[in-house]
């Protein structure tokens, strides 16, 4: 009982002393990953590193669920009670910018200019978030099983073309060895699909919205591009060559590991557990180019200043404190995902010359298209979710891809353009 | 000592409104005494019920959202006309210039694409942003039924139905299990525990569980059903195909509720006097003519009961569709409560989300009114 006053008296006089040499100025922090115990030590690592860095700012972190996280910004920004930094996943960045929540950053000079193109997180030429890491999604296979079908192992430099990749499909799944050639993921409800899937109609040609004005998508979405696009992604699941919108998030997970999916279309974060399950046999592999390159989503989540802090210098301080290459190796070796900049990737665990992961790092610099970068991403997100679900389950292409057109045109309208001058 | 009146005239305003002229003072302490009793639960009720639903109204007929720098701006009706407006429109054939009927390759008539129509057309602008909900063949024309909303349409219709089939298939199962544990039976009450047990378990714990169970690759009820028919049975994707999707749903949803509705008939069984029994056994009544006579005219106001708190719960679908199915395959699991959510939340659009909203309360009252009326004693 003694023993235990007497800690808590330490432990007091020890908070008061550092209540005292806390005469810092205080900037809270809203961060989405209370749940990814490894990622949240490190920002707990990082701020008390940054915290003792200097006498002028100390960051204080709160950790939300990631479900309750956008909700909580939503809520805080009606109430007018933002934190100073705001944690923000990349696609949503310019609906919050646009909203006035968010404040551009001042870096100082060539503070990016190693970085990956997916986490500088820019809106009308204003930089306002900054990542410290970036995801990516490769083709996972087994070399093993690429070689007894004799089929020839993509690089970046030579992806299949998509006649190649559709063949091999069709011959895999003939061999009778798996229940499905390419699990795709589509029980990855939500933000996956957009992600995962919205580089494929860009290989045919197409996109999601006519990036030049953001204020239409007649032609570019269901044109012939659009439209080729869905005919093909309609044949996956009408040729059982994937399983489709009812797929049980389990199968997502084991699919591939149990060898009951020949191939699989997966984010760099289940790299390091696949890895553990199947070994060295693992490979990773390139998008195909349908025609118009191989291409993967980019932008993850990234650190900005909401537009009511008092104190916009501390927060570039802390995040050109958190950019530090150190900083990113260390996110990445915790995490699994790409760290930011080619340094820091030689410096980590999974990224440097020879580690398992290597491969998504050039993935990442070489095929990365941000996801569209306007206010409407939000609603955009949710009606091609609902187009390529819809095609998968045999509505008719063009008649889908035309209604979604109408809709992320009447969104666009309702909100007077987003932003964008759209006459 | 103050008279009545007097008294009456001296209290404020509120006090004269709330109590009535003729009443004793006493009786008036009493009145105030039972509102001021009242009050915490009024304003809690209050707060987070009649405000949001005011809210809901008043936002429904403007173009407020969830995240925007926009001003919000009265839009009269324009939230209802999107979701509600519904057209007829015939769609004639094309013809060359001698005016014969083009065919298309496959034989059949060749018609100009309806987008043609109702995508920026300005000789048909009440045609602007319409969809095709249904159609068919009439002569050489197709008619077809073209809605401003379509998803939301198929909310509705879907809604309906579940509530429809469900409301005597759960309310029946539920009687049906109540009679046979209403009986003095050894054990009895552990069998009423095991009927009321996914009543207590979330729905969405019940939702993911009954995913695993119609998975189609190697879900329960396929492997059952194959063992059952000594492998025979073809598995059903039950989630992923359009016809099986809400019967499943239906399914699954009647499971969960039963037993809840169980306890309600329960309780309704016990409150019939043995006697009346008694009286039809004496009187020489069987089992079937016991529950016709005896029984059912009992249970009759619990029955008006449950049929209204079903079809309540029931237009209230939100839960299944959110984890099994997102209103997939094809729309086929589209809910109204769904739609709300998602267009409210996750679009951003909450003025159209409460314009949802409104709709379902409009329906909800109707159905209950009309539910009254044909239940209401003709005595």
């Amino acid at each position: 009982m003694k023993k235990a006053l007497s800690v808590l008296v330490v432990v007091i006089v020890l908070l008061m002393v550092s209540g005292l040499a806390a005469a810092q100025t205080e900037l809270s922090m809203w961060y989405h990953g209370g749940a990814w115990a490894a990622e949240h030590q490190v920002f707990i690592d990082l701020i008390e590193a940054f915290n003792s860095s200097q006498s002028e700012y100390a960051v204080i972190l709160e950790a939300f669920p990631q479900e309750s996280y956008n909700s909580s910004i939503v809520a805080a920004a009606a109430a007018g009670d933002l934190p100073d930094i705001i944690d923000v996943d990349g696609p949503v960045m310019p609906g919050w910018a646009w909203a006035g929540w968010m404040a551009p950053l001042t870096l100082s000079e060539g503070a990016l200019d190693e970085f990956l193109p997916g986490p500088i997180g820019e809106w009308q030429g204003e930089l306002y978030a900054v990542g410290l890491w970036d995801a990516a999604v490769s083709i996972y296979a087994r070399r093993s099983v690429l070689e007894a079908h004799e089929i020839r192992i993509p690089t970046l430099e030579e992806p299949w073309t998509g006649d190649e990749f559709d063949a091999i499909l069709e011959q895999l799944q003939a061999s009778g060895e798996f229940e499905y050639a390419f699990d795709l993921g589509m029980a990855w409800t939500g933000e996956w699909y957009p992600y995962a899937f919205s580089p494929f109609l860009q290989s045919f040609g197409g996109d999601m919205i006519d990036r030049s004005t953001y204020c239409e998508a007649e032609g570019v979405l269901n044109g012939e591009a659009g439209v080729a696009f869905g005919e093909w992604w309609q044949s996956l699941f009408d040729r059982g060559l994937s399983p489709g919108t009812s797929q049980d998030t389990g199968d997502r997970e084991t699919g591939f590991i149990d060898g009951r999916y020949a191939l699989q279309w997966m984010g760099n974060w289940a790299g390091v557990s696949t890895l553990a399950e199947v070994g060295d046999d693992l490979i990773f592999l390139p998008a195909p180019d349908f025609g118009h390159g191989n291409i993967i989503g980019a932008a993850s989540w990234q650190l900005g200043a909401s537009a009511t802090t008092e104190h916009p210098e501390g927060v570039s301080q802390f995040i050109e404190f958190a950019i530090q290459d150190e900083w990113l190796t260390a996110f990445s070796d915790a995490t699994g995902l790409a760290p930011a900049t080619a340094n820091a990737a030689a410096m980590s665990e999974n990224y440097s010359a020879g580690g398992p992961l290597e491969v998504f790092y050039e993935l990442s610099n070489d095929q990365a298209l941000i996801r569209p970068v306007t206010p409407g991403y939000a609603t955009l997100a949710l009606i091609f979710e609902k187009a390529l679900a819809d095609i998968a389950n045999g509505a008719d292409v063009q008649d889908s891809l035309d209604a979604a057109v109408d809709e992320i045109e009447a969104d666009i309208e309702d909100n007077g353009g987003y932003g964008f001058d759209c006459g | 000592m103050i008279s009545a009146a007097e008294s009456r005239k001296n209290a404020p305003r509120w006090v004269r409104l709330l109590v009535p002229e003729d009443a004793p003072l006493y009786q008036r302490n009493e009145v105030i005494a039972g509102w001021l009793m009242a009050l915490p639960a009024l304003l809690v009720l209050t707060i987070f019920l009649v405000v949001p639903f005011l809210m809901a109204f008043v936002m429904s007929f403007t173009n407020q959202r969830l995240v925007s720098p926009n001003p919000t701006e009265w839009v009269g009706m324009k939230n209802f006309e999107r979701l509600l407006t519904v057209r007829v429109f015939t769609l004639e054939p094309e013809r060359d210039e001698n005016g014969a009927i083009v065919y298309a390759d496959d034989g059949g008539i060749a018609y100009p694409r309806l987008r043609t129509f109702t995508r920026k057309n300005p000789d048909y602008p009440e045609l602007n942003g319409l969809r095709e909900f249904a159609s068919w063949q009439s002569g050489e024309n197709r008619t077809i039924i073209l809605a401003a909303d379509v998803v939301f349409l198929r909310a509705l219709i879907n809604t309906l139905v579940f509530a429809g089939v469900i409301a005597p298939l759960q309310g029946g199962l539920a009687l049906l299990l109540a009679l046979l544990l209403n009986q003095s039976l050894p054990y009895i009450n552990v069998f009423r525990a095991i009927y009321f047990a996914p009543v207590v378990v979330s729905m969405v714990v019940v939702s993911l569980l009954w995913r695993f169970i119609y998975d189609g690759e190697n879900g329960l009820l396929n492997t059952l059903l194959g063992i059952a028919t000594f492998g025979s049975f073809q598995p059903v994707d039950w989630l992923g195909n359009p016809y099986t999707a809400m019967p499943a749903m239906i399914a699954m949803s009647a499971w969960q509720a039963v037993g809840f509705h169980m306890v309600i008939w329960l309780a309704g069984l016990q409150t019939i006097p043995v006697s009346l029994y008694e009286a039809a056994g004496l009187d020489g009544a069987g089992a079937l003519q016991k529950f016709r006579y005896v029984t059912w005219p009992g249970l009759r106001n619990t029955a008006v009961l449950i049929l209204i708190v079903i079809v309540i719960q029931a237009t209230g679908l939100f839960v299944q569709v959110d984890v099994m199915t997102r209103g997939g395959p094809l729309d086929a699991t589209q809910s109204v409560v769904y739609q709300a959510v998602q267009r409210g939340y996750d679009k951003q659009d909450i003025a159209e989300g409460s314009a949802i909203s409104v709709v379902l309360f409009v329906v909800v009252l109707a159905i209950t009114i009309v539910n009254r009326y044909l239940t209401r004693d003709r005595d």
